[in-house]
């Protein structure tokens, strides 16, 4: 406050403050969508190695198991595409799906979105950087099912490339409606319940063959988002694989994939501000 | 920089549920209105469910207010929370995000996050770092650093990428002194360079009469004085606090001592009693003079501090504030 009394100022020094309302300060810069996408994909990756190795095993494991399990049931043919193909992506689904849930609805109720939240970060880079590093995380366990039930079941070794699409998409698709479902829980324990369903879904309707099944678990089957990213899989096992049916397939998966991480950015924002 | 008027945020009332009772309506902040010089140090304090930490999620765009505005530097947070994040840091009291990164990539993320390149980021985090000592810790991850060590990580982590103000909640939680230390000289060497502007959340009555510039005692969601320390100290000087240490139990034979038992606050073997200087002298005459001496252990006499401010005041929770 100055001493000097207004009147003894000449004049236009103070009509002058007065006149001009304080301008609002330069904002600080705005993260970029791909510089921070980056930077929280590679914070997220590090944090899965750190954190989630031993989960890796267990979702390997599983699946293998499911594998030796149904070989005694199915022997070769559709089915056994089908069982392969199911359980390679059932790893997608455990980590994508069911960590993404958990970790998203942990993060959420214990405030720790108020970390990203406070950063001028897009929301949708704190989405897709970590539904990224969860689907990326995947891919070791991915590969090792697939190349064991080819080995188990003697099935042809040359399309796995195809997981170099699948894993993406269905691993876009399930993290998208991991991370949706983690962020809209209301409580951290119902985002696990409904990550293991999740999953328990992708098992049951992605590695039984579906021509055993009723036809309302048919259609149940058709509305999960993996679905498509199995039986893309499963059609590279063909002799004669029916490329375009394959990438309608992946289509699918991709679209549900963009839509699903619309979803969860949506999530993310509502979460973040409450 | 920063001014706040009428800010106020009611909690709905809760239903009871099976094994959770219910709550009724809380109003979190009522009605709160503040002024926050450029380069000050101003305080938050009050006890544990004082309102504290939720004006300070509305004054970062974290939470919405039923009613008032928030001004920082010019922009309303209010009707754009989004441009808080790019005018503050904020250190809230979890680390959650950060917990499974290791100290030196939490530090690094956090400030690409807030905007930076790659090679600024790894400056800034190497500076920061070592300017609070932890580049020892850098590789470790903060999970399995104590509960000091992992504060003082995220404090660093806040500090990487300038912004002109510092929110903070609890900083020094669980730091031993040589981290408090760290903290505080941080904060200072920005205030000198910078005129960085600190908000600070405290239920710390020694750490705020040290640092603080200016302090605001919340008290139910109000803020029911707001002054420098020694201003808000002035305004209970006429008392003096006097606490009695008994070995076993009160001297309740002796008459002065039975006589001032229902003006004092008892807590186990500590008698706390607050006198005018007169009344204090007569008291410490008594008890180390005669009969009382046998039974007293210790006592001290001393100038009020904030935490008497805050009872002198009306503050209605008698237990929450720490001294330490």
């Amino acid at each position: 406050m100055s001493v000097v009394p207004a009147g003894a100022l000449p004049a236009g020094v103070l009509t002058a403050e007065e006149a001009a309302p304080p301008r609002p300060a330069a904002l600080g810069p705005r993260a970029r969508l791909w510089p921070s996408l980056a930077a929280v994909y590679r914070a997220q990756l590090s944090r899965a190695r750190v954190a989630r190795i031993p989960l890796l095993f267990v979702a390997t494991f599983q699946s293998v198991g499911i594998m030796i399990l149904m070989r005694g049931v199915v022997d070769g043919g559709g089915e056994a595409r089908a069982v392969v193909a199911g359980s390679s992506v059932l790893v997608v689904a455990f980590v994508a799906l069911n960590l993404l849930a958990q970790y998203f609805g942990q993060l959420r109720a214990s405030g720790g979105l108020d970390h990203y939240a406070t950063l001028p970060v897009p929301p949708a880079a704190v989405v897709l950087g970590a539904a990224g590093a969860y689907a990326s995380f995947t891919v070791p366990g991915t590969v090792v099912t697939a190349v064991f039930g080819c080995v188990l079941y003697g099935l042809p070794l040359a399309h796995l490339w195809i997981l170099a699409a699948v894993i993406p998409l269905a691993g876009a698709a399930l993290a998208g409606l991991g991370a949706a479902l983690g962020l809209l829980a209301p409580r951290p324990e119902l985002a696990t319940l409904l990550g293991q369903l999740g999953m328990s879904a992708a098992l049951l309707l992605g590695v039984l063959p579906p021509e055993r099944m009723p036809e309302i678990v048919r259609l149940a089957r058709d509305l999960l988002p993996s679905t498509y990213g199995v039986e893309a899989f499963a059609r590279t096992f063909a002799p004669h694989p029916d490329w375009a049916h394959v990438l309608a397939d992946l289509a699918v998966c991709g679209v549900v994939g963009v839509i699903s991480l619309a979803v969860a950015t949506w999530a993310y924002r509502r979460a973040a501000v409450r | 920089m920063c001014a706040v008027r009428g800010l106020t945020k009611t909690y709905p009332a809760v239903r009871g549920r099976r094994g959770v009772p219910a709550t009724p309506e809380v109003r979190a902040t009522d009605d709160v209105a503040l002024d926050i010089g450029r380069g000050e140090i101003f305080g938050l304090l009050g006890p544990n469910g004082a309102g504290k930490s939720t004006l300070v999620r509305q004054m970062t765009g974290l939470m919405r207010p039923d009613s008032g505005s928030v001004e920082i530097l010019g922009h309303d947070i209010v009707r754009h929370p989004e441009r808080a994040s790019r005018i503050l840091a904020y250190l809230g009291q979890e680390s959650s995000a950060l917990d499974d990164l290791t100290v030196s990539l939490a530090a690094e993320t956090t400030g690409r996050l807030r905007g930076l390149d790659a090679r600024q980021a790894r400056a800034e985090r190497d500076a920061v770092l070592d300017e609070l000592g932890l580049t020892a810790l850098a590789s470790r991850p903060l999970r399995k650093l104590s509960g000091g060590q992992r504060r003082l990580a995220c404090f660093a982590a806040a500090l990487v990428g300038e912004r002109p103000l510092l929110v903070l909640d609890e900083p020094t939680t669980g730091m031993d002194p040589v981290a408090r230390r760290a903290v505080w000289s941080a904060v200072d060497r920005r205030r000198a360079e910078h005129g960085t502007t600190v908000l600070l959340v405290t239920h710390n009555v020694i750490e705020a009469e040290t640092v603080l510039d200016r302090v605001a005692v919340l008290d139910r969601g109000r803020v029911i004085a707001c002054d420098t320390p020694n201003g808000l100290k002035e305004q209970v000087a006429g008392e003096v606090r006097v606490e009695l240490v008994w070995r076993e139990a009160a001297p309740l034979h002796v008459p002065e001592v039975a006589a001032l038992r229902d003006r004092t606050v008892e807590s186990g073997r500590r008698w706390t009693l607050r006198l005018a200087p007169e009344e204090a002298r007569t008291v410490v005459a008594t008890v180390t003079g005669g009969a009382a001496f046998a039974a007293l252990d210790d006592f001290t006499l001393a100038t009020p501090s904030l935490e008497d401010v805050y009872l002198a005041l009306g503050g209605a929770v008698r237990q929450g504030l720490v001294k330490a």
